[in-house]
């Protein structure tokens, strides 16, 4: 086999020469030698030729003058008359030799061997001349370049090395050195070489006597094999892998087959035996395992969810139009129609979970509505306390509601006042924008939008709407009823059951009124905890106050509902809050940016408008703001200014091998300093990426290095194959 | 059994060698359920002798033989080579028989020369909450095999916080000290206990911190503990201002400043703090010496001392927060909050903002980098009477006028929790390990963790003899400060203050020596006050701001446009050429020039883009080089 491949190269070799070496060299080093032989050797050939050419020129002078003389017989070298090579190309062309006869020579005698033969009969066959060698430049070039070739070779060895030390965490020249510090007591004895006289005299006795002189060590490789498992462990995984994947092909074939089946009524029994085996299940997890049984149970709901939002099931897709426009005349198309409206019913039917909850639920709206205004227990006379409370009232607080109704009414009245006045004023400011944005529209136009607009705002003064007149009191009220998951779903903690002076906090759940507002800003969220009573343990002394008031001379002696009164005089805060709120959003949204000129392309001047179709030419739209970050949050006002101080110190740019903010951001989330890591942590990630020894020489790499990372290359191969 | 007690007693002392010792008492337990039941484990082999190298020769020769049982078979070429090896070989084969025997027996176990084996091989396991605690960052996606380069910055990276967060946890151990809470009996509330009792029941050094001073002359006092937790100032209303190294109950210095007195703080040491007073506000040191009247500063209602950027806050009845810088004795920032008397100011130890309470129930957070609020959030429908914020930054507590007390999530601007106390909380403080004090009328009352939970009940409760003032958690003690009408009571509350302290930052037992060095320190690693921002982290973060925004930073802190064209100012020219018509003829050469620049600029751009367009045109004709029915039609 060997010999044949050599063959073949050879035969390539030989083609190539042919072809004049044009292709770049690829081959070793020694046939480019070779090459180089060859060429030497036609150059001496051109010599001889040359002599012998001289050689009968002047023989053929001397003969023209004088009479033929007797040529003496002259004692000569052969080579001058005769080429080695016995082929010559000039002087008489009876010398010429043809090829045919020398194969006739070959084909004559037996011991020839037939390949010459063959390889002379293609030569004659092709009758291409043989090209002239290669310039001198050229051929140097290719020497060049091949030299090149070994010298990277030889180079590109050292890489592997070099990629290690770039990659290394640190360098430390001279390379090479034993690690200081304490070493492992096995290498310290394993390490121990004989040196001095007497040690060796010792140990050549120990030896003659065939003493245990070291423990043997394995190497790398026989230890890797050590940790591998065991023969028979492999085939049990072996097989146990095999078994796997021969199930999961089965199972994955079946499972293609059933798909390919194309009959509906397969899929639909199937599917409802699915599904009546899950029932099954979930009937069973119900008793034994509740919580995946919840779990299960919340899935469902996600997929309620899911179906919800989407509108899968709710006949507006292609086909389910496709089907509508048939379902006239089609019964089929009908009963699908229906059949997927059912699924849809069935997925959104809500999943019934307790009973209690819906109890309570009843109770709830069996409860009149006095229940909710009721009043705390210690603070009926303070007006911020009024309202839905999460806490059921005591039966004495009931009377002092009553009583405090008429108040409460009138107070009610202010309030809706001013929210109708704040209405107002909120219509008017849109009506200014609307203005502004309507300037377009012609005049008469204008007016009559305004009139209108005028009118119903005085319709809405007169007649508050039912559901937007407790606008604010609702806000400011509900905070006790919005549903806090947190408190509600939570268990009360097992250690400290509740008081009985003070009642749980009762859930309730009211029920959520959809109301839009202009800006999107609910409060509802605002001041929306369901409170927690604190039971005092020691009651104020009535000496006390009198100190506070002494104190604070703001506030004067009243009973507490006249103070509190004074405190709040005028003072919405609420309102004010979401005023703010607004002037803020509003300062920071993009602002149209006009550029009509007037008077060009048209008549202009006084009480002249430039038209409608200009001004939407030269109306420059703003983007739309970008979304705040405070938007989810309607107690909260979030200032949007950027903070140039610290951006400053920042880094402005992506520094160079990092994809993204989030890779640059976490090399970066890890402090250096004393202050917040060990002594050994700072001390690694401080270190230096080069350090070098005082006084010491650094010699540059040796071969050895390059060995030695070949050794570990094949160690790591053997681990990795075992 | 007792006496099993007392030897874990004695062994909880020492917490190091605790956990060693259980986790030795584990293993070793494991190891001999081990024993009986699995025989393979045997006993360690005493190593080789020469009297027993006779055997060991024989199964030698034995390995031999077979070593040339199998060359006969095999071919001749390899023969000769195998010969020359057999012996080292067949030597080897035994040894490293015998050696993974050896590992089969102990897989894991290292080996040692005298042949003990280490029964917890590997480093100590660290458990996984205390890792938890030490967590910085979450992992990272690495790119791949794709970039080298970072790959390996990330991993490096990576390793050094993974390394900092287990060299941490191990060094939690080194904290011994460990807090508890009062826990009563059954059927007894804590708040009901008195603190007389817990004094009695507490140790004498713990008892002599539950104390009264009784100065009703110059009433209701200001509390404010030093950083370090060693020394108090109190400010009364009428003048009077004292310091008292509490611990050992040892009068500073006492003046009376003959001015109302609206606020006491200690700066970054005990040696100096500042007073406000009816009109300025002063530093006084230790000594009771004035050292300066800041006339810059007027009207000083609160204060709150940033440690890191030695910045004193001040808030004042004119409605200005101002920020002093101690350590220069600079201005840095003065802000018209336009929100009318401040008198409810406190500061987030975890990002240096200033949290103000106003009467119209919102809370302010402010920075001394920007001149309006950073947030504003409506917490209570009446005036917000006291502001606290946790250690961590996470949970601020509000108390308002309308009796409630609210505790909100401060990093999300969420409420979490809301109380309705009966007598409304004049005063708030929290401690360092999250108790809440408020104060209603004349009683304190103490809550326990008011974020998770619902609390209906108090911790503890004590009552004072007058309206309380000021209230302060003692850091690094058990003890809250309530100034009141009638003086200052040093209260007991078991569980309060962090038991352990970090001596590089506040070292309560530090000589004067250590003070000096820390405050060198302190002052090399001040922070700047541009620094300060709603969230630290922010630093470490790559600016996101587009191009604009940081030039017009850039020019807003420079003063002008540095990018700015400069303005063509023709030169004067004598002999009548510089008349006004020449002036604006050179002027207007100058302008067209630049426009034509611009116009040939965009020019060329559009030109560029058309030819590229084209390239990729024919490019993609290319690369689909069906064509279609028409396309003989095109050029």
């Amino acid at each position: 086999m060997a010999k044949v491949v050599e063959k073949k190269s050879a035969k390539r070799r030989v083609k190539k020469r042919s072809k004049g070496i044009k292709e770049k060299p690829e081959v070793a080093y020694d046939e480019e030698e070779e090459e180089t032989i060859t060429s030497e050797e036609e150059e001496e050939e051109k010599d001889g030729e040359d002599e012998r050419k001289h050689r009968k020129l002047l023989e053929a002078i001397s003969s023209l003058g004088g009479p033929r003389r007797k040529r003496v017989a002259e004692r000569s070298e052969a080579s001058v008359q005769m080429s080695e090579f016995t082929v010559t190309t000039a002087g008489e062309a009876g010398d010429q030799i043809d090829l045919s006869e020398l194969i006739g020579t070959v084909e004559q005698t037996p011991g020839g061997p037939s390949k010459t033969a063959k390889q002379l009969k293609n030569l004659q066959r092709i009758k291409k001349t043989i090209e002239s060698p290669l310039s001198k430049q050229q051929s140097q070039k290719i020497q060049r370049a091949v030299a090149f070739q070994k010298a990277s070779a030889e180079v590109s060895r050292w890489s592997g090395v070099i990629r290690q030390h770039q990659r290394a965490e640190q360098l430390v020249f001279p390379l090479n050195q034993d690690p200081s510090g304490p070493k492992p007591m096995e290498k310290v004895v394993m390490g121990w070489k004989a040196r001095t006289p007497l040690e060796e005299e010792i140990f050549s006795l120990l030896t003659a006597n065939k003493q245990p002189i070291d423990d043997p060590v394995l190497t790398p490789a026989d230890e890797a094999s050590v940790r591998a498992m065991s023969l028979e462990e492999a085939k049990i995984r072996r097989a146990e892998l095999q078994k796997n994947r021969a199930l999961q092909s089965y199972y994955e074939a079946r499972a293609r087959r059933e798909k390919r089946i194309k009959s509906k009524k397969f899929h639909k029994v199937q599917n409802k035996g699915k599904k009546k085996e899950f029932l099954r299940r979930f009937e069973e997890m119900v008793k034994t395992d509740p919580a995946a049984a919840l779990e299960e149970l919340s899935k469902m709901e996600l997929a309620r969810m899911q179906e919800r939002m989407s509108l899968k099931h709710q006949n507006s897709g292609k086909w389910a139009r496709s089907k509508a426009v048939m379902a006239k005349y089609d019964q089929e198309a009908r009963r699908a129609m229906q059949e997927q409206l059912e699924v849809h019913k069935e997925l959104t039917e809500r999943v019934v979970q307790k009973e209690e909850e819906e109890e309570e639920e009843e109770e709830e709206e069996k409860l009149p509505e006095i229940v909710n205004d009721a009043e705390h227990g210690g603070d009926s006379s303070n007006p911020w306390m009024r309202g839905k409370l999460t806490q059921e009232p005591r039966e004495e607080q009931k009377g002092d509601s009553a009583e405090l109704t008429g108040q409460e009414e009138q107070e009610e009245q202010q309030e809706e006042q001013s929210v109708g006045l704040q209405q107002e004023e909120e219509e008017q400011q849109e009506e200014q924008q609307e203005e502004q944005e309507q300037e377009e529209e012609e005049e008469e136009e204008l007016l009559l939008r305004q009139f209108q607009s005028r009118r119903k705002v005085r319709q809405e003064q007169f007649h508050p709407g039912p559901e937007e007149a407790p606008l604010e009191e609702a806000e400011l009220l509900d905070q006790e009823h919005t549903g806090d998951v947190h408190l509600v779903e939570a268990p009360p903690p097992a250690g400290a059951p509740p008081p009985a002076g003070a009642p749980p906090p009762t859930e309730t759940v009211a029920p959520v009124r959809k109301r839009k507002r202009r800006r999107g800003i609910e409060l509802k969220e605002v001041l929306t905890k369901g409170t927690v009573e604190v039971q005092a343990p020691l009651p104020l002394s009535v000496e006390e106050d009198q100190d506070r008031e002494e104190v604070q001379d703001r506030e004067q002696v009243q009973d507490q509902r006249g103070l509190i009164r004074e405190a709040f005089a005028g003072d919405d805060v609420v309102s004010d809050f979401l005023k703010d709120k607004t002037a803020q959003e509003d300062a920071a949204k993009p602002k149209l940016v006009d550029l009509t000129l007037p008077g060009w392309g048209e008549w202009g001047g006084v009480g002249l408008q430039p038209s409608r179709s200009k001004r939407k030419r030269f109306r420059v739209r703003a983007p739309p703001p970008a979304s705040r970050k405070d938007t989810k949050l309607p107690a909260v006002i979030i200032s949007e200014k950027r903070n140039g101080g610290v951006g400053v110190h920042q880094v402005s740019t992506l520094p160079f091998p990092f994809e993204n903010q989030e890779q640059f951001e976490s090399t970066i989330r890890v402090p250096t300093g004393r202050t917040w890591n060990t002594e050994r942590t700072v001390r690694k990630v401080t270190k230096p990426r080069v350090v070098t020894q005082l006084g010491s020489i650094i010699q540059p790499m040796a071969r050895e290095e390059l060995l030695k990372d070949r050794r570990q290359k094949t160690v790591a191969m053997a681990t990795r194959k075992l | 059994m007792a006496l099993a007690r007392n030897l874990r007693k004695a062994d909880e002392e020492d917490n190091c060698r605790n956990v060693v010792c259980k986790t030795f008492a584990s293993k070793m337990a494991s190891a001999g359920d081990a024993t009986p039941k699995s025989p393979h484990v045997e006993k360690k082999k005493p190593p080789v002798r020469y009297w027993q190298e006779a055997a060991k020769d024989a199964t030698n020769e034995n390995n031999a033989e077979k070593d040339q049982n199998e060359s006969k078979q095999m071919p001749s070429k390899k023969l000769a080579r195998q010969t020359k090896k057999k012996t080292q070989s067949a030597k080897k084969k035994t040894q490293s028989a015998k050696k993974r025997k050896q590992e089969m027996e102990q897989p894991d176990e290292k080996t040692f020369i005298s042949g003990k084996v280490d029964p917890f091989p590997g480093p100590a396991p660290i458990p996984q909450d205390r890792m938890q605690k030490f967590r910085r960052k979450d992992k990272i996606e690495k790119p791949g095999r794709k970039r080298p380069k970072l790959n390996k910055m990330l991993t490096h990276s990576e390793e050094a916080s993974e390394m900092a967060q287990t060299q941490a946890a191990r060094f939690d151990l080194l904290l011994p000290e460990e807090a508890g809470f009062l826990e009563g009996d059954e059927g007894e509330d804590t708040c009901l206990i008195s603190q007389e009792d817990i004094a009695d029941a507490v140790d004498i050094t713990s008892g002599a911190k539950y104390f009264n001073l009784k100065l009703s002359q110059f009433g209701p006092y200001r509390v404010d503990y030093s950083k370090t937790g060693r020394h108090l100032v109190l400010g009364g209303k009428r003048g009077h201002v004292a310091c008292i190294d509490w611990h050992s109950k040892d009068l500073m210095c006492e003046i009376n400043v003959m001015e109302t007195v609206n606020d006491v703080k200690w700066l970054h040491s005990e040696a100096m703090y500042a007073v406000a007073q009816k009109k300025w506000l002063y530093i006084y040191d230790s000594k009771g010496i004035e050292l300066h009247c800041i006339r810059k500063f007027n009207d000083v209602l609160r204060m709150q001392f940033l440690p890191y950027h030695f910045l004193l806050a001040t808030a004042s009845a004119t409605s200005f927060l101002q920020y002093l810088d101690v350590s220069v004795g600079k201005e840095v920032a003065a802000i018209c909050t336009k929100t009318g008397r401040l008198d409810v100011m406190c500061q987030n130890p975890h990002n240096a903002i200033i949290h103000l309470g106003h009467h119209n129930g919102t809370v302010t957070l402010w920075s001394p980098n920007q001149k309006e609020a950073l947030v504003k959030m409506l917490c209570h429908q009446g005036a917000v009477r006291s502001v606290a914020v946790d250690k961590a930054g996470t949970y601020m507590v509000t108390s308002g006028m309308d009796k409630k007390l609210k505790v909100y999530d401060i990093r999300t601007f969420k409420p979490l929790n809301s109380y309705f106390i009966p007598a409304g909380a004049s005063c708030l403080s929290l401690s360092q390990r999250g108790l809440l004090s408020a104060a209603t009328g004349d009683v304190v009352q103490v809550y326990k963790d008011v974020w998770n939970s619902p609390v209906t009940k108090p911790y503890m409760a004590h009552r004072v003899r007058g309206t309380v003032w000021g209230l302060q958690f003692c850091p690094f003690e058990d003890v809250l400060g309530v100034g009141h009408g009638d003086g200052f009571t040093s209260m007991l509350v078991p569980g309060a203050g962090e038991p352990n302290f970090d001596g590089l930052d506040a070292n309560p037992y530090r000589s004067v020596k250590q003070r000096q060095e820390w405050e060198v320190k302190a002052l090399l690693e001040k922070i700047q006050p541009e620094l300060i921002s709603l969230n630290p982290i922010e630093l470490g973060q790559v600016d996101r701001a587009t191009f604009q925004q940081r030039h017009q930073d850039r020019v807003q802190a420079l003063g002008y446009d540095p990018l700015e064209k400069e303005k063509f100012i023709p030169k004067y020219k004598k002999k009548g050429r510089s008349s006004a018509g020449g002036v604006e003829r050179r002027k207007k050469k100058v302008a067209h020039e630049d426009q034509r620049d611009v116009i040939r600029r965009t020019v060329e751009d559009k030109m560029k883009a058309e030819k590229e367009r084209k390239q990729k045109e024919m490019k993609t004709a290319l690369l689909c080089s069906q064509k279609a029915a028409l396309d003989r039609f095109k050029k």
